[in-house]
């Protein structure tokens, strides 16, 4: 059957069996892999989405139950070129190793950061008890959400990427395009 | 090495960029067109005879491309349709353990058919449509009862027993007979799940014009998995590329070779279709490897002032149902951390190692050492508590001295350097033991219990000198200055969580003095990558980065022999200075490693013999393993009402020799603490008598929350190790060594009131409720 679901702010029609779990229409029909599975009984809370911007274990969820609403997954709470703060704190904080409950950790904690603004230490672990991390020992991500709390309550804006790790141009650049010849010298190479 | 920035810096990684923003690419996110669903029909009994297996329904389904039983792959050409153990052990028994059961299942879980469709929800159905009769047999699933008699797991061997291996240094003897006490006590180390939240995924594609085999899986080992692979297949290795993509947490339990990775590549092969099989997490908890699952009898002689004197042990270690990988090479790895951080001489130990019907265990973080610093740091526990001496002190008797090393203990390791009580001394000033002292007195007077655990672990790792490793112990690095300056890194070892694409590029930053993102460190492809023995037993930087290490100086010293042309000068007078050649003492003149990249490149102004090209690559072969160690100190208060176990503070004073990105090296270290602890109250595998496993899924069996771990307070220690070139130890496994026995002792000691001498894991709040309640007269809980 078709159902319309808005994901990431785009409207899109997708053709699924009704016992497809919304999880898998967003990973295998719309290729947004960074949403992942951990579990078969909504335990590990590596599958988190935004629906309606509310948190869900996108593996409890129907896509036909999603039918008509709207769904934000990792891709879209921020990009390279536009970090969302909770995304930058994990970065910052070593809130993450392997990375695979990551993404959905970041979506919970978004939307617990939504409803408690400032959350204390203990307020954090009791808001992540639905997502499951096996590398960090859950410190670093106590630290991260903190940090990212504490940003947007500051107003801090949307860094990218490039400009928390920069690139530098090359030391030795390629010759300028159109040109044949590789320079002889090191010196016409702009060391 | 003068010149550093980047070492020693906490510096952001580089892989999480795509990790955080859902762009990484874990195996099942490999899109390949064309791709068909693997679901394996597995054995619901944990000890059953196939009697038959009807097919034709499931083959029936429209969307059904195959199915396979172990009928059919037993006599498939070319496959070898057991799986390898490696291990170097003379009389160990190997019982076949085919890729698909044959006519016998040994274990809930074990993978009986293939059904391959059109999509993992369609495979899943014609799966269920696959019709296996079984005949019950009878299981075993407690050790003893299997080591003692029938009935046994395979009927062949007329034995459950697959080794014994005993070991004797000094005169234990003599030692028992002088002894002012001894203690006698059982350790029972439960049976523990890996659980890493990514499960096992494999998709395999083979080209059959190329003749070419590819499989993504979620491994550790990369190298070693397609080594296995060829001599499973039949196929020529070179024909055969292995991919570990993103890989979501191993914990060793990824350190393997799988049944169902060389049977989906086997499909793949008959289909000419890429086959993706994504486990489920029952799937996972059933048939990925377990860990721990160790009975340790365990004799100790001591002196009054808490001297230990001999060590009396039999560790009896549950193998399941067949070997995997490594299975019985982990409890030899106990025996030979039997010591600790203690130098007492005489000791005589046994080990036996059990089949039962169960899950094989292997590794899993520590693989055998938690189990040793386990029931030592236990040890020196009770025989403080026997001796009312505080078990500070008696650590402090007994510790090898720092005077000491390199240390040879009676089991034969030589450990390489150590500090026990400047890092314990360290700990305790930090904690103020004292003040806890005194406030555990107080509280007891109120009826509160607060508990102090210590303990002081040391641990074999950076795998290793190849000769005491069951296959290669080596790693390999390859670093390629590229023409316009960028810097490639390809890494042996495959990290999956660790961090090695930044404290790797942090080293060659600093070494070859280029920014850090001129550095590209790619690894875990072997069509890319030169041979590489992998990511396991804290092996990664120690061995791996010393690989690194090796081909920086291979480049550093061309690119001397390259700027001392240009100059005129003698290789001899330029030297590295803050990441830039130069001659000795003269400033003036300076190339970068990327200029000399560029003139190694364009090849005309090179020294007359030297090759053109600036690359390198090395393997670093370890001499030694390295031996990290530290101090952790767990503060409890035990519930009297509840028994329910409250965490008041967690410090961890660890000491791996010189950091890359002390950060990293935490975060290990936290990891490390909240697996450890978990085993200590938390986590259990549970199998029934027929083998039916009671704990298959995230409901059943317990990893901890973020609400059920403490805030851990972290502190170091530096004593570098000369094994390898970058004076560094391994840490990814340390935290979950010290933490088991510091949280275990902790609880133990706020029950000493009661007389509770020992409980064994996991320490349930019932289970503690039930002992203030009545202790057994030997104090030993179960």
């Amino acid at each position: 059957m078709q159902i319309d679901l808005t994901v990431n702010g785009k409207q899109t029609f997708i053709d699924v069996e009704p016992r497809l779990l919304l999880v898998h229409a967003l990973r295998d029909s719309l290729n947004l892999t960074g949403t992942h599975v951990g579990c078969d009984t909504s335990s590990c809370g590596a599958c988190t989405v935004l629906l309606d911007g509310v948190s869900v274990k996108s593996c409890t969820v129907f896509a036909v139950q999603a039918s008509g609403h709207e769904v934000t997954t990792i891709e879209g709470i921020g990009t390279a070129d536009s970090l969302h703060p909770m995304q930058e704190a994990f970065w910052t904080a070593h809130g993450l190793q392997c990375g695979y409950c990551t993404t959905g950790m970041i979506v919970s904690a978004v939307d617990l950061l939504k409803r408690n603004p400032d959350p204390s230490d203990d307020e954090i672990r009791a808001g992540l008890e639905g997502n499951l991390c096996r590398c960090t020992g859950y410190e670093n991500i106590v630290k991260a959400v903190r940090a990212a709390g504490a940003a947007m309550r500051a107003g801090d804006p949307r860094h990218s990427v490039n400009e928390l790790m920069p690139i530098h141009p090359p030391t030795v650049e390629p010759p300028p395009s159109g040109e044949a010849i590789i320079p002889q010298q090191l010196q016409e190479a702009k060391v | 090495m003068a010149f550093t920035t980047m070492v020693g810096a906490r510096i952001r990684r580089r892989e999480d960029p795509r990790l955080i923003t859902g762009r990484a690419t874990y195996v099942d996110d490999v899109r390949q067109v064309g791709t068909v669903y693997a679901a394996f029909v597995r054995s619901p009994y944990g000890h059953a005879k196939i009697t038959s297996i009807d097919t034709a329904q499931a083959k029936s389904d429209p969307h059904v491309l195959a199915v396979y039983t172990g009928e059919d792959l037993h006599h498939a050409h070319n496959l070898k349709a057991s799986l390898p153990v490696a291990h170097k052990m003379p009389d160990l028994k190997t019982p076949p353990h085919y890729v698909l059961a044959l006519d016998e299942a040994r274990v809930v879980g074990e993978a009986v058919a293939i059904v391959v469709a059109d999509s993992p929800y369609t495979a899943r159905d014609a799966a269920e449509k696959v019709v296996v009769e079984y005949e019950q047999l009878p299981a075993v699933v407690d050790i003893e009862k299997a080591a003692a008699g029938p009935p046994y797991v395979h009927e062949s061997l007329g034995t459950n027993v697959a080794f014994t291996m005993p070991f004797s240094a000094g005169d234990p003897d003599k030692a028992f007979a002088e002894a002012d006490v001894t203690i006698k006590q059982r350790i029972v180390n439960q049976r523990v799940a890996p659980v890493p939240i990514e499960p096992r995924s494999m998709v395999a594609s083979y080209d059959a014009g190329m003749q070419q085999l590819t499989l993504y899986s979620a491994t550790q080992i990369p190298h070693l998995l397609r080594t296995q692979l060829a001599i499973a297949l039949g196929l020529p290795e070179n024909k055969i590329r292995v991919i570990a993509p993103e890989v979501g947490g191993g914990f060793g339990a990824k350190l393997n070779v799988y049944a169902e990775e060389v049977v989906v590549s086997w499909v793949a092969m008959q289909l000419e279709r890429p086959v993706k099989y994504i486990e489920t997490r029952s799937e996972c908890f059933q048939a990925m490897i377990h860990g721990r699952d160790q009975i340790d009898d365990l004799e100790v002689a001591a002196k009054n002032d808490g001297t230990i004197t001999a060590l009396r042990l039999k560790i009896t270690a549950n193998m399941g149902a067949y070997h995997q990988l490594l299975t019985p090479v982990i409890p030899t790895l106990t025996m030979l951390m039997a010591h600790g951080c203690y130098k007492f001489e005489n000791i005589a130990a046994e080990v036996v190692g059990v089949f039962t019907n169960t899950m094989s265990t292997d590794a899993y973080r520590g693989a055998g050492r938690p189990e040793a610093t386990f029931f030592i740091e236990r040890a020196i526990d009770m025989v403080a508590q026997r001796l009312k001496l505080d078990p500070v002190d008696v650590r402090r008797k007994n510790f090898i001295a720092s005077s000491a090393f390199p240390h040879t203990t009676a089991t034969g390791l030589t450990y390489d350097s150590g500090d026990y009580e400047t890092t314990m001394d360290k700990a305790l000033a930090i904690i103020d033991y004292a003040g806890l002292r005194k406030q555990q007195e107080e509280l007891r007077k109120q009826g509160r219990y607060l508990g102090i655990g210590i303990s002081t672990y040391v641990e074999v790792c950076g795998m290793g000198p190849s000769a005491a490793m069951p296959a290669a112990g080596w790693d390999s690095a390859t670093i390629r200055v590229e023409p316009t300056g960028s810097i490639t890194v390809l890494t042996g070892v495959s990290p999956h969580g660790q961090g090695q694409e930044t404290t790797f590029a942090q080293i060659v930053a600093d070494e070859l003095g280029v920014p850090i993102d001129h550095v590209s460190v790619i690894h875990g492809d072997t069509d890319k990558v030169q041979y590489g023995v992998g990511t396991f037993g804290s092996r990664g930087t120690a061995v791996g980065g010393a690989a690194l290490k090796l081909a920086i100086d291979t480049i550093q010293a061309k690119a001397v022999k390259i700027a001392a042309h240009q100059w005129e000068a003698n290789p001899d007078d330029v030297e590295y200075r803050d990441g830039k050649m130069q001659v000795k003492g003269d400033p003036s003149k300076s190339m970068t490693t990327a200029e000399a990249g560029f003139l190694a490149f364009m090849g005309d102004k090179l020294p007359p013999g030297l090759e053109p090209g600036l690359d390198a690559t090395r393997r670093f072969e370890p001499p030694n393993f390295v031996f990290p160690f530290g101090t952790h100190i767990c503060v409890v208060e035990v519930d009297a009402q509840s028994g329910e176990v409250k965490f008041v503070k967690y410090l961890a004073v660890d000491d791996c020799g010189r950091l890359i990105n002390p950060m990293i090296a935490e975060g290990q270290i936290h990891g490390g603490i909240a697996q450890g602890l978990s085993q200590a109250l938390f986590e259990e595998v549970v199998y029934d008598g027929n083998g039916q496993l009671l704990t298959g899924t995230l409901m059943d069996y317990a990893i901890p929350h973020a609400e059920q771990v403490p805030h851990y307070e972290l502190d170091h220690t530096v004593t570098p190790t000369t094994v390898n070139p970058l004076g560094i130890k391994g840490i990814g496994e340390a935290g979950t060594i010290g933490s088991t026995p510091a949280v275990a002792n902790a609880v133990i000691d706020a029950l000493a009131p009661f007389g509770v001498v020992h409980i064994d894991m996991p320490l349930k709040p019932e289970k503690l409720w039930a002992a203030m309640q009545a202790v057994p007269s030997n104090g030993s809980v179960r």
